[in-house]
């Protein structure tokens, strides 16, 4: 009795677990799930992600109507659609579809390797007319002028044939890239590799934010929860700059000149820009934004050109008075613009805080008597000549400006990236490569060979047999030419 | 104004007298009108190719030297090039022209949509952010696969017609109703072109203020009804007398499996390079430019969701009962997310790829 019992639980058991695997193991649950994460990553493209609750009231207002919007948005929010790329459901359907790819390659990874490793055999005679390809046709020559050309065409699609002898004929069969029905598998493989990656990187990496303003050092970015990560170094930002293409405020460059600092010491002293990030013991930086500090001008960097041409670089601030060189004036500099504009009645306004078109105002003035006065731009030599014949120029603006430098951290990416690199090849291998088999039947009778072909491939069967045509051609071209003559002759 | 403006001028107006010869060759068969409708495209294809390079030279002349692949009207450009010589590939591999009736409207589309919007065809200078060689690998392979994905969008149509028999198959009612609603969305477009002419404003101020002002959206509710009400018959004829274009495309004895297998072979061609281009190399250059490989952005997110239901296609294949009508359904709505991925992503969502912003 017990006994009878323990069977049925054991029949019962693996009965569950078979139903289980066979559904993990099914395409079908692959197409559903594929489905379910493009669908619902729709609505993730809908709905910003991680925004402001406004921003998406609004959006849940014009779908909901203004009565049903707040109820609507907390039940989603409580679902979690606001963030929901990292929801638990979403990512429950990644590993859905990871632990489906494993169990599909578990499930039919033996029978492709028995596929794959089983040698070619000769095929009987009787197997000939069975296959995805078959071609029969009749050859005048000798047994032993045909066999060469039948291996020359074998060779010539690329197959190395083996030679399996008969009473009046002789098979010739082989196979290549037998290993191509694999690459599926390194693809799905490959696509649970950049997964992996991925999560290595959420789990082992560091993603944050570090604002620093010209001249500072800091050794402290702050994650994307808002919490202060300590690096272990410090960066200090040198100087911040932005270029542009000529006159226009299309930005050309961010430049930020970063020093590396352990213990007071400096390690590294480097630039980065966007798309040339640096990177130091396992930290990468990235030049991510920038901004005034609106803290007025920060330090004038000016250089001075006296008549002569002997010139120095010096700093000042607004309401500083220098000396220019060899002259008699003397400058005084009224108000800093970090960018000036005149309008259509000519009066100067800054239209930024941003340092678009850095201007001062500067004073001339011979002893008591005011001289000239006007706009000196760091962006238009022009402006830096004064009449008398020696030169002001506004070479920079140091200390008006922080950086804002994205700080990673990440073991997963090579791993990622290896997925990705491996995944590709995989994509080549099995759209681009079939496996191919072939056997070749001659059979000699009275001065001319029977010649019988099978063939298959696993994948785009037409074109193998397109370029058996082609190989095999000049043999059978030779029954065009000489059949007739034989005719005549037995005539 | 250069050279590259002429050739392209040229270009354009051939594409679409080609599109025109095309269907008149799809309607009244005739060999003469095919040789045309080739030589034509030819013509049109050779005259963009003088215009790419010109626009390549002329962009140095300027001293910004740069491939011209890098804004919105530029890579759409490159589309229609991509696509006609795909499909001219097409054309002289498998002896075959009823395609070109199909594939010609999408240059159309792709071209008149630049005009429409009135664009910026200005070389301008590259800001920091596209200032990277990933930026051409991952343009250059993602149009190559999107003009794939073109042709096989043609191919799953003309398969769906030919194969579909009663009016009341969901796979007819998806057929007519979607490639009505494609020439309908055209030809509204063509309106307001010709009612606006150029009009050269940002994308959202095209969108509020022109598109479809001349028929569906018309200041007089009058005009707009009608508009719906010309459409739905449109989409209704095309339902009720659909097997004229069946017989027209039975005209050129055509197989269903030539089409069914040329779906394949192509989304074959384009789903690899698809995933290296536009997915990998987005991705390490998302990483090189912002430190992130991949944050699910809404462009990001849309071509994911691209690849997603061209590796459903692939897979329905091996299903039961998904064989034929329904992978090719999957095949037109890969090619519809694909414009939604490229256009609808940065006209109606927000995202980093700020360049697809339209000055």
């Amino acid at each position: 009795m017990m006994n009878q019992g323990m069977t049925d639980k054991t029949r019962d058991k693996t009965s569950i677990v078979n139903t289980i695997w066979g559904l993990f193991s099914s395409v079908r649950l692959a197409v559903i799930l594929i489905a379910m994460i493009a669908l619902l990553s729709i609505v993730g493209t809908l709905i910003e992600q991680g925004a402001e609750p406004e921003k998406n009231v609004i959006l849940f207002k014009k779908i909901f109507g203004d009565a049903l919007a707040p109820a609507a948005y907390r039940i989603s929010e409580s679902l979690g659609f606001m963030d929901m790329y990292s929801s638990w459901w979403f990512l429950a359907l990644l590993a859905l579809l990871a632990t489906n790819l494993i169990i599909c390659s578990l499930d039919r990874l033996p029978g492709i390797r028995r596929i794959v490793s089983k040698p070619m055999e000769p095929l009987k005679e009787d197997g000939f007319g069975h296959h995805g390809i078959n071609k029969q046709f009749v050859c005048n020559g000798s047994l032993t002028d045909i066999r060469v050309k039948v291996v020359t065409a074998l060779r010539q699609l690329g197959f190395h044939p083996s030679e399996f002898a008969l009473e009046r004929g002789v098979q010739y069969y082989a196979q290549k890239w037998q290993h191509a029905r694999y690459a599926v598998y390194v693809i799905h493989l490959n696509i649970i590799v950049i997964l992996v990656g991925a999560v290595v990187g959420i789990q082992f990496g560091f993603h944050g934010f570090m604002k620093i303003d010209e001249g500072q050092t800091t050794d402290t970015a702050i994650s994307r929860k808002g919490e202060e990560h300590h690096l272990g170094f410090s960066i200090r930002c040198d100087d911040f700059n932005v270029q542009f293409y000529g006159d226009t405020d299309m930005p050309k460059t961010y430049l930020s000149f970063l020093t590396v600092l352990e213990n007071g010491k400096e390690m590294l002293k480097t630039s980065i820009e966007v798309n040339r990030p640096m990177s130091y013991k396992g930290y990468t930086f990235y030049q991510a934004s920038y901004g005034p500090l609106g803290e007025g001008s920060g330090v004038l960097v000016l250089r001075v050109t006296s008549k002569d041409g002997k010139s120095e670089v010096i700093s000042k601030n607004v309401g500083d008075v220098l000396n220019i060189q060899g002259s008699a004036l003397e400058a005084k500099i009224m108000a800093f613009s970090p960018a000036l504009a005149f309008n259509k009645e000519e009066k100067a306004y800054t239209y930024t805080d941003m340092l678009n078109n850095p201007a001062i105002y500067v004073v001339f003035r011979e002893g008591r008597t005011e001289k000239y006065g006007g706009w000196i731009f760091k962006r238009y030599p022009k402006s830096w000549n004064i009449p008398d014949g020696s030169k002001l120029e506004l070479i920079d603006n140091w200390g008006y400006q922080y950086t804002g430098i994205q700080v990673r951290k990440d073991p997963g990416v090579w791993i990622v990236y290896l997925g990705c690199i491996c995944m590709t090849l995989g994509l080549y291998f099995a759209f681009f490569l079939s496996h191919k088999k072939i056997w070749v039947l001659l059979v000699g009778d009275k001065g001319k060979v029977d010649i019988k072909i099978a063939a298959s491939a696993h994948k785009n069967r037409g074109a193998f047999d397109t370029s058996i045509d082609k190989a095999f051609g000049p043999l059978r071209d030779q029954i065009g030419r000489d059949q007739p003559a034989a005719n005549t002759k037995g005539g | 104004m250069g050279n590259s403006s002429v050739f392209f001028g040229i270009a354009e107006i051939g594409y679409f007298v080609a599109m025109m010869v095309y269907i008149a060759y799809f309607v009244f068969k005739g060999e003469y009108l095919g040789k045309g409708a080739t030589t034509v495209t030819i013509v049109s294809f050779l005259a963009q190719t003088a215009a790419f390079i010109s626009r390549w030279v002329e962009s140095y002349n300027l001293g910004i030297g740069r491939p011209p692949l890098t804004n919105l009207y530029e890579s759409l450009v490159f589309f229609v090039w991509c696509l006609m010589l795909g499909y001219l590939i097409v054309e002289f591999k498998y002896k075959r022209r009823s395609l070109g009736a199909f594939v010609t409207p999408l240059a159309a589309l792709a071209l008149g949509f630049v005009d429409l919007t009135g664009m910026s065809k200005k070389i301008e200078p590259l800001v920091p952010a596209l200032q990277s060689n990933w930026l051409l690998a991952h343009v250059t392979m993602s149009f190559i696969a999107y003009a794939a994905f073109g042709l096989s969008f043609a191919a799953a149509l003309m398969y769906l017609i030919v194969k579909t028999e009663r009016r009341n198959e969901p796979a007819y009612v998806f057929w007519s109703v979607s490639s009505s609603v494609f020439f309908i969305v055209i030809f509204a477009m063509l309106l307001d072109y010709m009612n606006y002419k150029v009009v050269g404003e940002s994308t959202e101020g095209f969108i509020k203020n022109y598109l479809f002002k001349t028929t569906f959206r018309n200041a007089s509710s009058g005009v707009a009804v009608f508009s719906y009400i010309v459409a739905g018959i449109v989409v209704f004829l095309t339902w009720r007398y659909g097997y004229i274009i069946k017989k027209a495309i039975n005209g050129f004895n055509v197989s269903v499996d030539f089409l069914d297998e040329l779906n394949y072979k192509v989304i074959a061609v384009g789903f690899p390079i698809f995933t290296l281009g536009g997915l990998i190399c987005g991705a390490v250059w998302a990483d090189q430019a912002w430190g992130t490989y991949w944050s699910w952005d809404p462009k990001e997110t849309w071509s994911l969701i691209t690849w997603l239901v061209y590796a459903f296609y692939l897979h329905a294949r091996y299903l039961k009962g998904w064989r034929g009508k329904k992978v090719a359904v999957v095949s037109v709505v890969g090619f519809i997310t694909v414009i939604f991925t490229y256009l609808g992503v940065n006209i109606f969502l927000s995202g980093l790829h700020s360049y697809g912003d339209m000055p």
